[in-house]
């Protein structure tokens, strides 16, 4: 499932992100390969939204490279992350109540006909797009107003869809989100995957990170603590580098030991 | 009927549905999954009336407060006094709608944003004085006075939109600011004189005065007219159902279509007639309804239009998408400014002059009443430019009514406050049943 062999088709290295007198990030590498999840993991104030809003071009970065398949670019603006590929689902799903979901997915780039919208074109690759990723969606001509919070956020991934990405990143997709609707957000998550597209996954919620992603990455005061195959790690791992539990009193003891042995 | 609605099950397809189409068709789109709790409306005329009762339930009442308004407000007057639905009367109803109405398009757009622009009616005396002291002061040709006043009132618009986008201080106060403020300005030009008198022979303020008709009153012109617009609703309406099917999108049944133009037929050649017993069609709602039609295509199929819905909708989904969410405000409030200049120029064809009067009173009050009570809505996002046409029948048939009665300013401003205030109440009202519904 994990190309490690490949370039990644993102890669951060080196990434270093200042507010003033904070520390957001400190020398963050990360990686994302085609058709693979990478959940991002760690506590609040970690920086996981800093690093996703690095790579979507809302804050510059201070320090280090992003690189695009291989090749280091500069991402400035938001602009520049759409240009290259890359498309951010926030939070916030910021979709209008009052369009449809055929204007949502097309807002601000409109298909058009001899200069008019394209209503119909739009309708039909919308309907398209909808059922390739399995979305149930009741008709793609309601407000986004009638739709439930599951439905609204699997219209909000499918907008970002439609340039074409080759880096989708999810902030907490699955956040506000009943047992059905997570199913299904995770469902599109690995539909994606199959697309061969990069999904970076922002979560709380480790049995979704279990249950999608491929590698986690955790952040831990905006540095890596750890990137783990989802495969050979387990929960506990996991959660004890978000929480910092490796380091205590239990783990310096055992590693002075160890370093003491080894003279 | 049930014969009609089976016929239809074949070959017509429900608009709300989310499989496709024609079950002989091959080409058809794969069958998606469908949520069983939805709604689907019912073919055939029943299921016309289901989904209508379900929809007023919802609180989506589209434009049937202002057709049960019009008939209440036509049956009380017509029983007042037996002239109210003479030809004639009607006639000057549709003449002097045409004014009003243009401030009330340029508000639909400011309404559609969530905001408001109560300097209109300043905007529009301005505009009217503008073009008076230019001809009558400075001798200057009508054509070219009134671009002058229509840009005076873009200019304005655009000033009160930078104010409002890019300093962050709220529509209303702008406008409120703006509506003493030019009217002052106006004052101020008219001078000592208080009126300016604007000859009316030629030019655009013969063009907009009561005896302009279209085709100099030849009969043929109202059927015309209403012929024109019937077959371009038909034509665009088979063509847009032909693209649909070709494309495998649920597209509006044969019947519908009919339906719907058929409505169309009825009201514009019954107009028609009328309009032709009286003296004509006014050229002022001529261009008044050539300008709903342009701004119609605008809003519902322009990229424009859409952002104009957008930024009405969820300024951060806008901003999001990439929508350059000031420039769409500032743009906004200029096109109103610009309408407000237009029906002052109106105005001045009413009575070939500027007056201290112009654009003031309930004028404002007027053309937003019209915009509400036509249907859009005051929280933005919701509504489109016909609100300002049923809005204004609404409204000038009370105005002419109360007219017609000789009844007192006093009771007349009383009554518009009240139908303000009811206009605005309905759309409270239908939008929070339509949160309710989940449509809010």
């Amino acid at each position: 499932m994990v190309h490690v062999s490949a370039t990644p088709v993102l890669a951060l290295r080196g990434v270093s992100k200042r507010f003033g007198a904070v520390q957001a990030l400190t020398d963050v590498e990360l990686e994302v390969h085609a058709g693979e999840v990478v959940a991002l993991v760690g506590d609040n104030g970690a920086g996981k939204s800093t690093l996703v809003k690095t790579i979507a071009g809302v804050h510059p970065i201070d320090e280090g490279v992003i690189e695009w398949d291989g090749k280091p670019v500069s991402i400035n603006r938001p602009h520049d992350a759409q240009g290259l590929g890359v498309a951010t689902v926030y939070q916030d799903l910021a979709l209008c109540d009052n369009l449809d979901v055929v204007g949502n997915l097309y807002l601000g780039r409109e298909l058009l006909h001899r200069g008019v919208i394209d209503e119909v074109t739009m309708e039909q690759k919308a309907r398209e797009l909808l059922s390739t990723l399995s979305i149930r969606i009741p008709s793609v001509r309601i407000p986004i107003a009638s739709l439930s919070g599951g439905q609204r956020q699997v219209v909000a991934i499918a907008r970002a869809l439609i340039g074409d990405p080759k880096v989708v990143i999810l902030d907490e997709p699955t956040a506000a989100l009943g047992v059905e609707q997570t199913a299904q957000v995770l469902d599109l998550v690995e539909r994606l995957r199959e697309r061969n597209l990069g999904v970076i996954l922002i979560s709380h919620n480790m049995a979704d990170v279990k249950a999608v992603a491929d590698t986690v990455a955790v952040l831990r005061l905006g540095k890596n603590n750890g990137s783990f195959s989802v495969k050979d790690t387990t929960h506990e791992e996991i959660i004890a580098a978000i929480t910092g539990a490796t380091d205590n009193a239990v783990t310096r003891r055992a590693g002075r030991r160890s370093t003491e042995a080894a003279k | 009927m049930s014969d009609t609605s089976k016929v239809e099950k074949t070959d017509g397809v429900v608009e709300e549905q989310t499989t496709v189409a024609p079950a002989d068709d091959p080409t058809a789109a794969p069958v998606a999954v469908v949520d069983p709790r939805l709604l689907i409306r019912e073919e055939g005329l029943k299921g016309y009336w289901t989904e209508f009762k379900r929809k007023v339930k919802g609180g989506e009442l589209g434009s049937l407060p202002v057709v049960v308004g019009l008939i209440v407000i036509w049956t009380i007057f017509q029983v007042k006094n037996d002239l109210f639905l003479s030809a004639d009367n009607l006639s000057n109803i549709s003449y002097f709608m045409a004014a009003t109405g243009m401030l009330s398009i340029g508000l639909v757009f400011v309404l559609l944003l969530g905001e408001i622009d109560l300097s209109v009616g300043s905007v529009s005396g301005l505009a009217s004085t503008v073009f008076a002291v230019f001809v009558v002061n400075h001798g200057m040709g009508q054509w070219l006075a009134l671009i002058l006043a229509v840009v005076t009132g873009v200019v304005i618009g655009a000033l009160h939109g930078w104010f409002f986008a890019k300093i962050g201080v709220p529509a209303f106060v702008v406008t409120l600011a703006g509506f003493l403020g030019w009217n002052g300005l106006m004052l101020w030009l008219l001078g000592d004189s208080g009126t300016i008198n604007i000859p009316s022979d030629s030019g655009p303020i013969q063009l907009f005065g009561q005896s302009s008709f279209f085709m100099d009153q030849a009969i043929v012109g109202a059927y015309l007219l209403a012929g024109l617009a019937v077959a371009s609703m038909l034509i665009g309406s088979l063509m847009d159902q032909r693209r649909r099917k070709a494309a495998g999108v649920p597209f509006r049944a044969t019947s519908e279509i009919l339906i719907r133009v058929g409505a169309l037929a009825v009201a514009a050649f019954a107009a028609a007639v009328v309009l032709n017993n009286a003296s004509g069609v006014s050229n002022a709602l001529v261009i008044f309804l050539a300008s709903l039609v342009i701004v119609d295509f605008v809003l519902r199929r322009t990229t424009y239009g859409r952002k104009v819905f957008a930024v009405g909708g969820g300024i951060e989904a806008a901003r999001r998408a990439g929508i350059n969410v000031p420039m769409v405000r500032i743009s906004v409030f200029a096109i109103s400014g610009g309408f407000a200049a237009i029906g002052g120029m109106f105005f001045a064809g009413q009575t070939a002059s500027a007056t201290l009067n112009a654009g003031g009173g309930n004028t404002l009050m007027l053309a937003i009443a019209a915009a509400v009570i036509g249907g859009t809505s005051l929280f933005g996002g919701r509504g489109n430019v016909w609100s300002a046409l049923l809005g204004m029948l609404v409204i000038q048939s009370i105005q002419t009514g109360l007219d017609l009665l000789n009844m007192n300013t006093s009771i007349q401003y009383m009554i518009t406050g009240g139908v303000l205030l009811g206009a605005v109440v309905i759309d409270s009202v239908s939008r929070r049943s339509q949160k309710a519904a989940g449509r809010g």
